[in-house]
């Protein structure tokens, strides 16, 4: 019994850990949709809420794309988005546009990539977390399940 | 009686749901025959149209700079890397199956590709290629 009560407060802990990063299960279906059509569908985590709210403010030129929804799908997405915010301290600054991969938390993360992996046209960008970390959609971006695409290191 | 209502109802909702590509392209092609009289819609036009190259946009010049050459085969988004499905109806099964998705898509990449709203009869010939090809 002592042992099971270890397993499930073992289970509550872990989500806590910065490598699992599941989607909440009440995401709405319209970040799925919106968010994750043309990349990743990024954990909300992974930027503070103020960056949130000024990459849903920008959506008209969104790096380059317009990517605008509607004002209901809007503020659905954005409210989702800063309720499950990351720690602005832990993640630190993410630049004009906010970028996640300008975190000073991302960039420490991924400082042994080399310029030349970044380039290989299977990752072709930072934006594409599933080329190595191949259990992102399950919200994992666990080191021990980091495959790197053949050939890279 | 109130059974054979319910049917009823219930066989109105799936049809107004249950979209096809043959539906999607004829909403396009009714659209297109509304401004051209006697369009019909053409695979080979369509396929005209997602080999062109448009060159508006440095990092996507064609429809084929995401979806590759074959619509037949798993793409990868150009700027982002991430996988896209097959366009083509024959290994995706999804495709045009939401008129309000396919409307969206046409809105979005149309304007970023080719650098203007797409027309119905575009559109129509797009989706009977898709369905088309083998």
């Amino acid at each position: 019994m002592k042992r099971l009560a270890l397993i499930a407060l073992l289970g509550c802990a872990l989500p806590a850990f910065a490598d699992r990063m599941p989607l909440p299960a009440n995401t709405p279906a319209s970040f799925k949709n919106e968010c994750g059509s043309c990349h990743f569908a990024y954990p909300p985590a992974l930027l503070a809420a103020k960056d949130w709210q000024r990459t849903m403010a920008g959506l008209k030129d969104h790096f380059g794309t317009e990517a605008t929804v509607d004002a209901k799908t809007g503020l659905e997405i954005a409210a989702f988005l800063e309720r499950n915010a990351g720690n602005p301290d832990k993640l630190g600054t993410a630049g004009e546009p906010p970028r996640i991969t300008q975190t000073a938390r991302f960039v420490r993360k991924h400082r042994e990539v080399s310029a030349k992996t970044w380039r290989d046209p299977r990752i072709k960008s930072a934006a594409n977390c599933e080329a190595c970390h191949r259990g992102a959609a399950n919200g994992s971006f666990s080191e021990h399940e980091i495959t790197m695409p053949s050939g890279l290191r | 009686m109130r059974t054979i209502a319910t049917l009823g109802l219930l066989l109105i909702s799936i049809a107004a749901q249950a979209e096809t590509p043959q539906q999607i392209r004829q909403i396009y092609a009714t659209e297109a025959a509304a401004q051209q009289a006697g369009f019909t819609p053409s695979a080979k036009r369509g396929e005209t149209l997602f080999r062109q190259r448009f060159a508006l946009n440095d990092k996507m010049p064609a429809c084929t700079s995401c979806h590759t050459d074959s619509p037949l085969n798993i793409g990868q988004h150009a700027v982002t890397g991430k996988s896209v499905k097959p366009l083509a109806v024959a290994t995706n099964a999804e495709r045009f199956a939401d008129a309000a998705k396919v409307e969206k898509w046409f809105g979005r990449n149309c304007k970023e590709v080719v650098g203007r709203a797409c027309t119905p009869a575009e559109k129509a010939d797009f989706v009977t290629y898709m369905s088309e090809v083998r």
